[in-house]
């Protein structure tokens, strides 16, 4: 039996805000509603920017993408600040169990000298790709337009910077601050890094916000991620004895199935908006995912030599089929 | 910091450096400039970025724990304080002019602030400078929602919450809040640290939220209270922030001590004008008083802000140009100010009132100079008007500062009875300003401030003078969110509910 508690019961004047009433209707509102829509100043804005006095302080124009209602672009997540910490915390607490399990346990020391080996060679540079994909979404959430839009590219910079921050820490466990030098000298003159490095250097320069999410978390990320999380780092290497290396990147791969349904999201609902949209995504997408997949090669042969130009091949098949479902053909 | 990393024993902040600025590179791709094209037009000079000492040493994963750990003691506070009617505790509904206020001009506020460090967060060349940045970044959306969060179960009970969106963008007194921060986002980087990171962050931060966040504890506002405490660790993190940043631009090059002093004389006398808001709030607007808006500036102000200056003058910095001239407004502006908006009372989306007796022997203890002298008259005139059935209501068009968008309701530093006006004429046009400090800054820079939008004369403009269609565009509704608390809605309700909630009719 249950016994509802007494307590005093005063009617609502109203149920939500004015304007998420005019896009909900009167009833009560979730938090992601509320710390979303429509909190971005629109109307009046004072002066143009000094930095760019052709842009208006908040700019929908700044980038190809054309869309009548940038609220449209919703996270399926619903993060808003509380969510996404609350997430995140449970995230790194599984990984800081990862991590003090194989340092407890000398699992470090058990790897197997040439998974070791590849391991940081493979994973410590791309910690400077990491910090590029934290420029690269702090940029979006700085000028993008619209916080449904935005917050999330915040939350995935922060994201960004912890991975990068992961990946020092998984070099510093297996390789000591020597490995991290290592690593950065490949990144900027190792040959096969550079074709990745020039990538990440060109998406740097982009200013069209939208742009800069497709050359980032559409192309480069969509590639990057199962190519050397889940079908190196959780198959190749565990198979050769180094579950310890995928025990610290399951972050990265937890993290990237539940970024992806948000990317993905975006990108249906932007080329939904209209034949331009497409179009202009299918460009966007063609072009930087071509690039990214080359500049992918030489870094995928770190691991898996000869067999990494069908490795990159099936995976960038796989990548179609997934954009696909978005409703842009490639 | 968490981490536990290296078997190489490794100092606190070599690790930290390992972490941040160790994840960057100097491109070679791609030109410096064409990477980072906003750093160079202010004029600061840099000659090297490692010399940024962190202010703080945050890793994400430390930054997730322990700001998860904040985010659920304020959601089950707020939810338990919506669901057990924590609105019936606070000591009366006029308090709810003050979360109004704050609701609708100074959470955007915390908005545009996130959109600003998020910018910097990518402008600047510097590792170190764009990982701090960039916490304040996604800490300042967490403020704009938890503020919004903590505020939306008020709304759903009484008049001038539910418009704020609409209020931000459209109403006269939000314009104050607005261009200042527009002001900051459309300068350069380190203008806008200066800006929002130091002057606002650092100098006049402690004014605005130690009075609010000790008005909510004062009045029984539980939501707003944990909102505050919640946001305090956060504060602490910023104003480290701010602090280093003047202080690295000072070390980095002489030449950019005449900026940087230009900067601080500016968004002195521009987060002072904002500030008349919270003195009105601090002196006339809760029920329960904390303190008067005199001594939170000898406080906060006086102290605080003395200590600090003294601090930079080593870098040859000196206390801003508009000073003394604040000084000489403390004892005035809330008076000027209250009286302002209750006159202008049919636009705003909040209430305001006559003091009563009690009142203003409160405001004579605490301005013994000026309150019987200047202001008690006013109020005794006010209130005749208003027994005798013929409230004072100003309906014309208040003339407003081109600079800070307050209503010219000012007086002269020297003189309290002369209303101290401003003129500057330029390209032909006359513009209007209520003092010297905001004269200024019009001159300094007159392409910018020419763009203001300047609500008032729009809503005659526009709208051909047809006020209740003005009220529509707001979002105002006559009658319930505006105008006296005596006799509102909110009145009425609060009463009525307070009633059934500690007595049995």
């Amino acid at each position: 039996m249950q016994i509802d508690l007494r307590t005093v019961s005063i009617q609502p004047l109203r149920q939500t805000f004015d304007h998420l009433a005019r896009r909900f209707g009167d009833k009560p509102a979730s938090r992601y509603q509320e710390g979303g829509y429509d909190i971005q100043a629109a109307e009046n804005l004072h002066y143009k920017p000094t930095w760019d006095p052709d842009q208006e302080l908040y700019d929908a124009k700044i980038t190809k993408i054309v869309m009548q209602d940038w609220y449209a672009l919703k996270d399926p997540r619903q993060f808003y600040y509380s969510t996404y910490t609350l997430a995140r915390a449970r995230q790194q607490d599984a990984t800081e169990s990862n991590f003090a399990f194989v340092e407890s346990r000398g699992l470090a020391d058990m790897l197997p000298p040439a998974v070791r080996e590849t391991a940081l060679k493979l994973l410590v540079p791309l910690r400077h790709a990491a910090w590029g994909a934290n420029q690269n979404n702090t940029l979006i959430c700085g000028y993008g337009y619209s916080t449904i839009f935005t917050q999330p590219c915040m939350y995935h910079a922060m994201d960004n910077l912890g991975i990068a921050q992961y990946l020092s820490r998984l070099g510093l466990l297996l390789g000591d601050t020597e490995a991290l030098d290592e690593g950065k000298a490949a990144w900027l003159e190792d040959s096969a890094w550079q074709p990745l490095r020039r990538y990440v250097e060109d998406t740097l320069v982009l200013r069209d916000p939208f742009e800069a999410f497709v050359a980032q978390n559409v192309a480069l990320d969509g590639l990057l991620y199962p190519l050397v999380y889940a079908r190196i780092v959780d198959d190749t290497l565990s198979a050769q004895g180094g579950s310890a290396v995928a025990m610290l990147t399951q972050f990265m791969t937890d993290w990237f199935d539940e970024t992806k349904k948000w990317v993905d999201a975006v990108l249906k609902v932007a080329a939904a908006e209209s034949d331009n949209n497409r179009a202009v995504l299918q460009d966007w997408i063609r072009a930087w995912s071509t690039r990214a997949a080359s500049a992918l090669l030489p870094v995928v042969e770190i691991a898996l030599g000869a067999q990494a130009d069908d490795a990159v091949g099936e995976q960038l098949a796989d990548f179609r089929a997934r954009i696909q479902k978005t409703g842009i053909t490639l | 910091m968490d981490m536990k990393v290296a078997k190489k024993k490794l100092g606190l902040k070599e690790k930290y450096r390992l972490m941040t600025r160790d994840l960057g590179w100097e491109p070679t791709y791609r030109a410096k400039d064409e990477v980072f094209p906003y750093v160079n037009y202010e004029g600061i000079k840099v000659h090297d970025w490692d010399k940024w000492e962190d202010p703080f040493r945050l890793t994400m994963d430390s930054y997730w724990k322990y700001q998860a750990e904040k985010e659920r003691k304020f959601y089950a506070i707020i939810d338990a304080h919506a669901q057990n009617n924590g609105h019936l505790n606070i000591t009366d509904a006029r308090y709810l002019s003050a979360l109004k206020i704050f609701l609708q001009a100074i959470s955007p506020g915390e908005y545009a602030a996130h959109k600003g460090f998020a910018r910097v967060g990518r402008e600047f060349p510097g590792v170190g400078t764009q990982v701090a940045c960039q916490m304040q970044a996604i800490d300042e959306i967490r403020h704009a929602q938890t503020q919004i969060h903590a505020l939306s179960n008020y709304n759903k009970y009484y008049d001038g919450f539910h418009a704020f969106a609409d209020a931000r963008d459209r109403i006269w007194y939000t314009s104050v809040a607005r261009s200042f921060f527009d002001d900051a986002m459309s300068a350069g980087p380190f203008e806008f640290m200066i800006a929002i990171g130091f002057s606002f962050e650092y100098v006049l931060t402690n004014l605005l939220f130690v009075p609010f966040m000790s008005g909510a504890a004062y009045n029984g506002d539980m939501a707003t209270v944990t909102f505050g405490f919640s946001a305090q660790s956060d504060e602490a993190r910023h104003m480290t922030l701010g602090l280093e940043c003047i202080k690295f631009m000072l070390e980095q090059d002489p030449d950019n001590l005449p900026i940087v002093q230009g900067w601080l004389d500016k968004w002195f006398w521009r987060g002072f004008r904002v500030l008349g808001l919270v003195s009105t709030m601090m002196d006339y607007m809760l029920p329960k008083r904390v303190m008067s808006w005199r001594e939170a500036w000898e406080i906060y102000g006086v102290e605080n802000g003395g200590a600090l200056f003294k601090d930079l003058a080593r870098y040859g910095v000196r206390p801003p140009k508009g000073w003394d001239d604040a000084e000489k407004a403390i004892d005035h502006m809330s008076h000027q100010f209250m009286l302002g908006l209750y006159q202008w009372s049919f636009g705003t989306s909040f209430h305001s009132w006559i003091p009563s007796d009690e009142d203003m022997d409160w405001l004579s203890a605490k301005y013994p100079t000026t309150f019987d002298k200047y202001y008690r008259p006013r109020w005794d005139h006010i209130r005749k008007l208003a027994v005798a059935g013929t409230p004072f209501k100003n309906f014309g068009l208040a003339k407003l500062c081109q600079t800070c968008q307050l209503p010219v309701v000012f007086t002269e530093p020297d003189d309290a009875t002369m209303s101290c006006h401003r003129e500057t004429e330029y390209k032909g046009e006359k513009y209007h300003f209520c003092s010297d400090g905001c004269q200024h800054i019009f001159d300094n820079e007159p392409e910018k401030y020419v763009q203001a939008w300047l609500p008032m004369p729009s809503l005659f403009q526009e709208l051909n003078g047809d006020i209740g269609a003005w009220m529509n565009w707001v979002g105002l509704r006559d009658g319930e969110d505006n105008g006296d608390y005596s006799g509102s809605r909110d009145q009425r309700n609060f009463d009525q509910w307070r009633g059934m909630a500690t007595s049995n009719t």
